[in-house]
């Protein structure tokens, strides 16, 4: 419970309380300004376009690695053959770290040496990641996306597996059509889970992909998109912006407590299921 | 000498709830008492209440001579059984048992001792280094019998022990549970909601419903001598038959027809006849009787159908003819049991 | 439409023998199909990685990444782990690695501790504040360090704690994840055990250590085997927290290995990819030895 005050409470108090403040990162002087820092946050069209560049992230990498990771559930759940051996192969990327995701990231797109670029390069793509924008945001969603796959996979098959065999039984006396029974019996048992993943892609592509756009940025951003989690670190320890920075924080922590919330009432609802 | 006095204790829940409303009973030395009613009385909490593990609102509990209210479960010389044993899963048979004497820093020689005296008893020595997950239903229950016994408890308390058995296990633990309970000469609370283990293992039967007792008394005296008309229908198997009747004085009158009856109350009342008590006689003075369906048991049967327009059940002798169709019934004046229609107490004749 | 069917198929004996066996076998060919896909689409960028760093830098720097097997492994590998590396060149693989392992392990083990503090708190205890508690842990559990990074950085360094084991682990170990992996084990553990150790007079810390332990043993393995993972792959605070090279863990040094590569003529695209399979290896092959363990610790976390 100490620890939890100290590392916890003090900084999100610290992060509230300098949000309100201009500081001289020379001098330590602060000044109150209210709620400028906001202001100047949510007005500045850097942050606006990070922050569209973030929605557009999110919601690719969270609906992306979702529908792979179902995808590839239903199949393993269906196979009877080499069931283990694939669930390993598949679960495998779940360890890596996103900045060693976004190494090999930045290699298999790399201008020089990638074989990813050879390939679009096929079809007259000349794809320049680190100088194009959207290039390099393709990238991004890549890597990212490929990272989470396996963690949706897990959570689908484990929920695949839990569906009683009588209600699978069931199902097979009523409905004839496999695709059919897919989408009226199985998925809407697995809409729990489903929105269980959805808000932890979610969080996972704000903030965990931290180390995969660092990497493939090559810590220089540029012109290159980034999220808005990366724009709170850049400004706070590369453009000594604290309070903007502090100010970016929390409103990134709004977004967490409100997703939270969501995940929270999920919870409850289920239990009343129960 | 009395082991245990509940006096007038009452329990209400933070959310208001009243699930004890003022009950005072005693448990005599090596007496079995039985708490018995339908879930939600309340019986469950005034065990819990004594066992330390629920606060008491209000009102005095004295174990052995001494007020333990305020006392912790651990501190009050009582042992428990729980409904679902609640054996520590991590450990062995032998280490369930000690665990209870260990933390009350008993020499480890006379927890040896009480262990093996206790295994002996109860037939588990063989399992004492087993896990409870490697035991049979039957042997979890002894396992949680004998954590009760080594304690020596001035009295052992037993929340619904029996309800996770088979019947036929139930049956044979219930015997056990008596013979040992005898045997050790200590005072017991037995809480279920199974009137006949309440019939079969109690020396005196509470009845409690809504957080009140019915009734105090032997089986014997439950039975044949209900206070209530919840008791009556409570206690009993097939229940007892609740007809609407009317008294005169001089007569009986179940929806038209009557016979002769003499009671010093007059007016419209609520009639409790035991199924066994009613028989199927030939032409004269009766009820007349319509059947409906029949139910076969092995030994006896039971006929259902009715006066009238109300519901009534009978339980007859297998061996004779099955009956059908219109038939009448009688019954003796004595094994009429009336109760008041409104507030369902005893009207005594 | 389904129950005239049946009626159908059970008033004529030989009823036509549905194509269900054809269909079965597409079926199964079809998930094949596309599970080959997604390992393929999983795997290969790991194969090629891996392969591509048995060669030598100048050949990949001028044929691209590489599909078979090259002959600078061994030399590549041990120049990663033995080489001293980073601007004072007191930092070697060897220590990074050594590193990566103090944080995987004392971030896992911290967890366990922690959450299963809290977690036995939020169940077990109804004390004043609880609910204001309970929502403080809550509220922790999703405000990933990411977002509160630079007031935390502030704190640690108020505390002198940069470039410590102790800086390093401690931030991170101050969310409560886990604790819901206790709350909810704790909470299926029945009610009366804790009644009956109250009446064997187990007061609240006996019961803990004598019960909750000893009964949590597969759960704690669980949580450590997805926190040893969690902690290993740290990019962001171990990137702030330590400027000393010699708290340096692997995952850290990927950042530096490429901003190494940045000014180079010839980047060692060779060491950079074996210093990332390094990386990987140990926290996969935790998941991969105690898989069974892993996924039901991690599916746990939903119920």
């Amino acid at each position: 419970m100490g620890i939890i005050a100290v590392f916890f409470l003090w900084p999100a108090a610290e992060a509230i309380r300098s949000s309100f403040f201009l500081e001289d990162p020379f001098f330590g002087n602060a000044t109150f300004v209210g709620l400028d820092n906001y202001r100047v946050a949510l007005t500045g069209s850097d942050y606006q376009r990070t922050a569209w560049f973030t929605a557009v992230f999110t919601v690719i990498v969270s609906l992306m690695s979702l529908a792979l990771g179902l995808m590839l559930a239903v199949s393993a759940d269906r196979v009877l053959r080499g069931k283990s051996t694939y669930k390993t192969l598949l679960m495998w990327v779940y360890a890596i770290a996103p900045p060693v995701a976004g190494l090999i990231g930045v290699m298999l797109f790399d201008q020089h040496i990638g074989p990813l670029v050879e390939f679009v390069a096929l079809f007259g793509w000349e794809m320049r990641v680190g100088v194009n924008y959207w290039d390099t945001g393709i990238a991004m969603i890549i890597v990212s996306t490929w990272k989470q796959v396996p963690y949706c996979f897990i959570f689908f098959l484990s929920g695949l597996q839990s569906i009683p065999t009588s209600v699978k039984e069931a199902a097979r006396v009523d409905c004839r059509s496999e695709t059919r029974r897919f989408w009226t019996i199985t998925f809407p048992l697995l809409a729990p889970t489903t929105f269980f993943l959805l808000i932890l892609n979610i969080t996972y592509a704000m903030f965990e992909t931290f180390g995969t756009i660092d990497l493939i940025v090559k810590d220089q951003p540029g012109n290159s998109p980034v999220t808005l989690v990366y724009k709170v670190y850049r400004d706070g320890f590369r453009g000594n912006d604290l309070g903007g920075s502090s100010a970016q924080s929390v409103i990134l922590m709004l977004i967490v407590l409100a997703l939270t919330i969501a995940q929270f009432r999920l919870i409850e609802r289920r239990v009343h299921y129960n | 000498m009395t082991t245990l006095k509940i006096k007038n204790v009452k329990k209400v829940y933070p959310n208001g709830a009243d699930a004890v409303k003022g009950v005072s009973v005693d448990v005599e030395d090596g007496e079995l008492v039985v708490f018995v009613g339908p879930s939600g009385c309340g019986k469950s909490t005034l065990l819990r209440m004594v066992a330390g593990l629920e606060s008491v609102t209000e009102g005095e509990i004295e174990l052995a001579g001494r007020i333990v209210n305020e006392l912790e479960p651990a501190d009050r010389n009582i042992a428990m059984v729980f409904q679902n044993y609640a054996l520590y899963p991590h450990m062995s048979v032998r280490k369930n048992l000690a665990y209870g004497l260990k933390n009350r820093k008993t020499p480890q020689a006379e927890i040896d001792t009480r262990v093996s005296e206790a295994a002996e008893l109860l037939q588990i020595a063989e399992f004492l280094d087993r896990k409870p997950s490697q035991l049979s239903g039957g042997q979890r229950q002894r396992v949680a019998m004998g954590r009760a016994i080594v304690r020596h408890p001035a009295i052992f308390l037993f929340d619904e022990p029996l309800s996770n058995l088979d019947a036929k296990l139930r049956n044979q633990m219930r015997l056990e549970i008596k013979k040992l309970q005898r045997r050790l000469k200590t005072a017991a609370i037995y809480v279920t909601h199974d009137q006949v283990e309440a019939m079969t293992l109690a020396d005196r039967i509470v009845v409690l419903n809504a957080g009140q007792i019915e009734q105090i008394g032997t089986p014997a005296e439950i039975y044949s001598n209900p206070a209530t008309t919840f008791v009556a229908s409570f206690i009993g198997a097939p229940p007892m038959n609740m007809l609407e009747a009317t008294t005169t004085g001089e007569s009986l009158e179940i929806d038209g027809q009557s016979i002769p009856y003499s009671v010093k109350h007059s007016g419209r009342v609520q009639m409790g006849l035991r199924p066994e008590r009613i028989k199927i006689v030939n032409g004269e003075a009766g009820f007349g009787f319509d059947v409906t369906v029949l139910e076969d048991l092995g030994a006896t049967r039971l006929v259902h159908g009715h006066i009238g327009g109300q519901e009534i059940t009978l339980a007859q002798d297998a061996d004779l003819p099955a009956p059908s169709g219109h038939i009448k019934i009688g019954f003796q004046p004595d094994d009429v049991l009336l109760f008041d229609e409104a507030t369902g107490q005893r009207i005594l004749t | 439409m389904t129950t005239t069917e049946l009626e159908q198929s059970a008033s004529v004996p030989h009823a036509k023998p549905a194509p269900s066996r054809k269909t079965f076998g597409g079926v199964r060919i079809y998930d094949h199909v596309v599970l080959w896909f997604g390992v393929f689409l999983m795997m290969a960028p790991l194969v090629v990685a891996f392969t591509t760093s048995s060669f030598d830098h100048v050949l990949i720097h001028r044929q691209g990444m590489q599909f078979g097997w090259g002959d600078q492994f061994s030399q590549t590998y041990s120049t990663v782990l033995n080489q001293q590396g980073g601007f004072t060149g007191e930092v070697t693989g060897w220590l990074m690695t050594q590193n990566s392992f103090i944080l995987g392990i004392g971030f896992a083990v911290g967890k366990i501790v922690i959450s299963m503090l809290a977690a036995y708190a939020i169940v077990y205890f109804r004390f004043p504040f609880a609910t204001l508690a309970f929502w403080i842990i809550f509220m922790t559990l999703l405000l990933p360090l990411e977002v509160r990074i630079l007031p935390s950085y502030e704190v640690v360094q108020q505390l002198g704690l940069l470039n410590t084991y102790t800086g390093l682990i401690l931030p991170l170990i101050a969310s409560a994840t886990g604790t819901f992996f206790f709350r909810q084990f704790f909470k299926s553990v029945p009610n009366e055990l804790l009644e009956a150790a109250r009446i064997d007079g187990a007061n609240a810390w006996r019961f803990l250590i004598d019960i909750l332990v000893p009964l949590s043993k597969t759960m704690m393995a669980a949580i450590f085997i997805i926190m040893f993972v969690v902690g290993w792959n740290q990019y962001l605070w171990p990137t702030l927290m330590t400027t000393d090279e010699t708290y340096f863990t692997l995952v850290r040094g990927i950042k530096q290995v490429m901003q190494n590569m940045i000014g180079a003529d010839i980047p060692k695209y060779n060491e950079a990819l074996a210093m990332a399979m390094l990386a990987m290896i140990p926290p996969v092959a935790v998941i991969l030895i105690f898989q069974r363990m892993f996924i039901k610790g991690l599916v746990e976390q939903e119920k």
